[in-house]
């Protein structure tokens, strides 16, 4: 494929803006730059051609099976996307007088109080713009906490080694040092090792339930409350919560803070990569130091509560991926109390049907029944055939199913992690069983034909040694 | 009630009892009693999609969109071409992850390859980033990339936005940096005023923004040379039309340029999604946060594009990492770079003059109203700050004609901005409200 | 590839070699390229900073992971190998010769092994 400046043709280009209609205002030639932006010269024509080759390939939610681990792939449904598209939503400054952006405050103000619902919490803030924006929203709400009641030795936080890796990073970057807490042999929090880890300069801990390996901590309220005793508060990583709502909340389980994933768990779209919306919730005690501003009630409408006096300030200009909580209200109005944990049931029995099914030829790292993901393990197959999860990965590649999560957690060697969702139909599923089970079959019969997969794909397996040792960042004109 | 689960109760019972159950809640019999919720979570019944469209019409019609929109302060209302909302919302780009699967996101990551290349030219640096949150982020990001060792100290020009000082502020605290604000005079950031206090130790960066929070245009070269003596970066924040006219950050010497890519085909949104974009200096590659996409070859040496240097990122150093970052912006990312595809330099160029002279015109015309001036008298791109009497009223009067006027600032001026989308017409009509109301 | 009997080792893979002059070079053994896989960046200190014996002193990057490196001595670097910061590929094909980090003023070094305790010690972890 080529690059759009391979495609450039000196002189091409698009019409799109009329000639000045004012007079001319003079500009001093030291102020401008010497060299006009290499930027591409292309008709629209080439334009779109160009975008629709890059479309083809690349592969999404809406081309086939994305049962990405801890990403939570679901359906994005179109009724969103109309609704973001509002002129009502996409033509409002962000600074225009509260009285004329009604329709924008009640939407943040009625997605304020249908994600505390579902999570236990008693506040919303929309301003974290990711998950991991969201984390490290949570932890300074944490210690803005305990600053405000004068305890500066609050510097620790506890986090489990089968964590994803934004919540130490989070921690550092909220000033933080990352206290490691090990998993038992079920991928569980070890409440022994916790207990003597929380102490008085425990600040708070950071967990996932269900946890990274799919299994729900049966000891939470045991370990939320070894916290809390210890004076710490309890952060929730949100990033599994399509297993559980309506079923448990974050709030009962006796944590503090959350983050929700709005487009994982609320399929607002991923888009290769963001924008999402790392949303976060708090109990009470922490309301205080929320990011200005906040949106309330009265009976004039809705408007800002800003300036309070506690608050952390601000973590993004503005008041978040307002677009994105758009199509989570949306998404949550549509499903109602009825849809909202029927979603989270069908995830967990899609992904239970899905490792049962499996379970007699690949190793599960634990395989006692899981919620909404699982996780398969290849090291066996590794030292008996050397063929490892990427290779697995791969040959997937080449049956048009994007590959589960590789090599995450990292408790678990030779890692795959399988998250089907509750949007998939039952012949997905088992399309996708059916081309596990043939994989298997080629890794005991010919396992080195794996190594040469992907073959079927636009490009093949990549040289990322020597992307990574001679960077080329850039084009180069 | 809606719902997005494809299978009937008939298929689940299958799927059950191919496990030998015959009820969901068995899957979740090992939750403990006293954890699950004994009533329904108190939200509104579900809805069909008919039901759910009317109520969100109907919230949606709850605000006022503007004709005429004379307000920037860090949302502009540009001009978005049809070729960009047509871009990006294909399918394939709006549903897919983080390209991790190179072989299969080729489209994606040959994208943000493209954008990486046109925020370098844009700005003049070796390297950009594939974009982070916004431009408050992206100053806070480029702050941590400046502080190591002993530097700690950041000094931040009070012209830059409030909410980036705002955003430093907050993350400075978080991490432990000492955050000094640099005072302004006339409009512009007083450099005389920290001379005295930088130190070749401790001091890590100057964030300056220009076109500044004013619309004044910033001495990016001086500032430069001030922060380079003591061995400290400075960090430019930009506006990404403006460099469509008016010199580069890599032309004044700025080691990191960052800004708020929102002007590059994205609506005002009520504030987002925006675009956060970092390029910097080959000296400081290393220490760009976030993602990053590189050019390589396949097995069958076809040429390729894949995340490279993740070996900075959070899923491999966890605590050791310098930022938390995991995702970006990406289809953001794909709207500027489709955006100043569509454009090009003509284009662009044509941008940034029309936003010149618009605001140049309007300034004029507004001036010519008694009792209205100009407070900063320093050379502006598209934004500038006048004393207007009677403030309130006048904005109040404009909006009842349906144009949302300048900025009311906390002092009683007002900011102003024009762009291309603003007309003569527009202007002229805006500025006879304005003298009315003031005779 | 023989571990080279001029050299001390530690346990956690690192080699030292005496200058004659009070002062030590410092790399990665063989063993430890290997497993590391092929290396695309190498984290080096500075000039002038203090290292402390069982403490990192910087760390070596693969495509998929990073790995700290260990100081077997406590002093003050006085050289860093340059090279290796554009061409981190030496340790893996040279480990012996691409030395990373020469140090001084040695006030400490924890118990190192000759080469054939060292090798040993990798027989005993096969």
């Amino acid at each position: 494929m080529q690059l759009l400046f391979e495609r450039s043709h000196c002189g091409r280009g698009c019409s799109l803006l009329p000639a000045s209609d004012v007079p001319c205002a003079p500009l001093d030639d030291s102020l401008c730059r010497t060299q006009a932006p290499h930027l591409p010269q292309l008709s629209e024509n080439e334009l779109s051609r160009h975008y629709t080759e890059l479309a083809e390939q690349t592969h999404g939610v809406n081309n086939g099976f994305y049962p990405l681990g801890s990403c939570t792939m679901k359906y994005n449904p179109k009724i969103n996307e109309e609704i973001a598209a509002l002129p009502g939503f996409t033509k409002i400054h962000p600074l225009q007088p509260e009285a004329t952006a009604q329709g924008c405050l009640e939407t943040l103000y009625l997605a304020d109080r249908y994600f505390s619902e579902i999570t236990g919490m008693d506040a919303m803030t929309f301003q974290p713009a990711a998950g991991a924006h969201g984390e490290l929203t949570g932890l300074m709400l944490i210690k803005a906490y305990h600053e405000a009641r004068g305890d500066f030795n609050r510097t620790k936080i506890l986090v489990p080694d089968s964590a994803h890796g934004t919540n130490p990073a989070s921690a550092t970057m909220a000033g933080f040092q990352v206290i490691s807490i090990p998993s038992l042999e079920n991928g569980c929090v070890d409440t022994e090792a916790l207990k003597q880890a929380a102490d008085e300069h425990t600040a708070g801990l950071m967990l996932t339930n269900p946890n990274t390996v799919g299994l729900f901590d049966l000891n939470i309220a045991q370990i939320t409350e070894i916290v809390h005793n210890a004076g710490g508060l309890c952060y929730y990583d949100g990033a599994n919560l399509n297993a559980i709502m309506g079923i448990v909340r974050p709030g009962d389980m006796g944590f503090d803070v959350v983050h929700l994933n709005l487009h994982k768990t609320f399929s607002t779209p991923h888009g290769g990569g963001g924008p999402g919306s790392g949303a976060v919730g708090c109990k009470e005690i922490l309301k205080p130091f929320l990011p200005d501003p906040i949106v309330v009630k009265d009976e004039n409408g809705y408007r800002f509560s800003g300036n309070n006096p506690q608050s952390i300030g601000s973590v993004k200009a503005f008041y978040g991926n307002f677009l994105v909580v758009v199509r989570a209200l949306t998404y949550v109005l549509t499903l109602g109390r009825e849809g909202i944990p029927e979603a989270s049931t069908n995830a967990v029995l899609n992904c239970n049907y899905m490792m049962n099914r499996l379970k007699d030829v690949y190793d599960m790292a634990f395989d006692k029944g899981c919620m909404h993901e699982f996780v398969m393990t290849l090291e066996n197959l590794k030292k008996q055939k050397d063929v490892s999860a990427m290779d697995v990965a791969k040959a997937l590649l080449d049956n048009g199913i994007h590959p589960p999560t590789m090599y995450f957690p990292l408790i678990v060697h030779e890692a795959l992690m399988v998250e089907p969702t509750e949007t998939e139909p039952r012949e997905v599923l088992d399309h996708a069983i059916d081309v596990l089970h043939s994989i298997y079959e080629i890794a005991q019969a010919e396992p080195e034909k794996l190594h040469e997969m992907p073959l079927h794909t636009p490009v093949r397996r990549l040289d990322e040694v020597g992307a990574a040792r001679n960077p080329r960042l850039r084009f180069q004109f | 009630m809606g719902s997005y689960v494809p299978s009937t109760l008939q298929e689940r019972q299958e799927m059950l009892a191919s496990m030998g159950l015959t009820s969901i809640d068995q899957l979740f019999e090992h939750i403990p009693a006293q954890l699950r919720l004994d009533h329904e979570l108190d939200l509104p019944s579900g809805k069909s999609e008919l039901e759910v469209s009317r109520q969100m019409n109907r919230i949606a019609s709850h605000s006022v969109v503007f004709d005429s929109i004379f307000r920037g302060a860090g949302a502009y209302d540009h001009y978005i071409p049809a070729i960009v909302k047509s871009v990006v919302s294909k399918e394939e780009f709006l549903t897919c992850y983080t390209p991790y699967q190179a072989e299969i996101s080729q489209g994606v990551l040959q994208s943000i390859f493209e954008y990486q290349t046109m925020i370098c030219e844009l700005t003049g640096m070796d390297v950009s980033n594939a974009s982070v949150y916004d431009g408050a982020t992206a100053a806070a990001e480029a702050v941590n990339m400046c502080c190591e060792r002993s530097r700690q100290t950041v000094f931040c020009s009070s012209a830059a936005h409030p909410e980036t000082i705002r955003v430093l502020k907050t993350y400075c605290w978080a991490s432990g940096h000492n955050f000094v604000l640099v005072p302004c005079r006339e409009g512009k950031t007083d450099l005389e005023a920290i001379a005295p206090q930088l130190d070749k130790k401790t001091s890590a960066c100057l964030y300056i923004q220009s076109p500044n929070f004013y619309g004044q245009i910033e001495e990016l070269d001086k500032a430069a040379e001030l922060i380079h003596s003591v061995g400290a970066k400075l960090i430019a924040g930009c506006n990404p039309i403006a460099l469509g006219l008016l010199k580069t950050p890599a032309e004044q010497g700025a080691d990191i340029a960052v800004g708020e890519g929102q002007p590059l085909g994205m609506p005002l949104s009520f504030g987002g999604p925006y675009l956060g974009f970092m390029a910097a200096t080959s000296a400081m590659m290393r220490k760009l946060p976030g993602r990053i996409v590189g050019e390589t070859t396949d097995v069958d040496g076809k040429r390729a594009f894949v995340l490279t240097l993740q070996a900075r990122e959070q899923h491999i150093r966890r605590e050791k990492a310098s930022s938390n970052i995991c995702s970006n912006q990406a289809l953001c990312a794909m709207t500027a770079a489709v955006y100043l595809a569509a454009m090009g330099p003509q284009g662009l160029h044509q941008a940034a003059n029309l936003c010149y002279q618009k605001a140049h015109y309007l300034a004029d015309q507004l001036c010519s109203i008694p009792g209205v001036s100009l407070k900063y008298t320093g050379a502006y791109f598209h934004e500038f700050v006048t004393e207007l009497p009677q403030a309130e009223k006048v904005l109040s009067a404009l909006e009842r004609e349906g144009i949302l006027g300048g900025l009311l600032l906390e002092d009683g001026t007002v900011l102003w901005c024009a762009t291309e989308k603003n007309s003569k017409e527009d202007i002229d009509r805006a500025v006879e409200i304005v003298r009315k109301e003031l005779l | 590839m023989a571990n080279p009997t001029n050299l001390l080792y530690a346990k956690s893979h690192e080699w030292v070699q005496d200058m004659g002059d009070g002062s030590f070079r410092i790399g990665l053994t063989d063993y430890a390229q290997n497993e590391l896989g092929d290396l695309v960046f190498v984290n080096l200190p500075q000039e002038g900073d203090e290292v402390e014996t069982g403490a990192a002193f910087g760390d070596v990057e693969s495509v998929k992971a990073v790995s700290d490196v260990y100081s077997p001595v406590t002093g003050v670097v006085c050289a860093i190998n340059e090279e290796l910061l554009d061409h981190p590929e030496m340790i893996n094909q040279d480990a012996y010769g691409a030395w990373m980090i020469q140090v001084n003023e040695v006030s400490d070094k924890e118990e190192l092994l000759d080469s054939a305790a060292y090798e040993a010690l990798l027989s005993e972890e096969a």
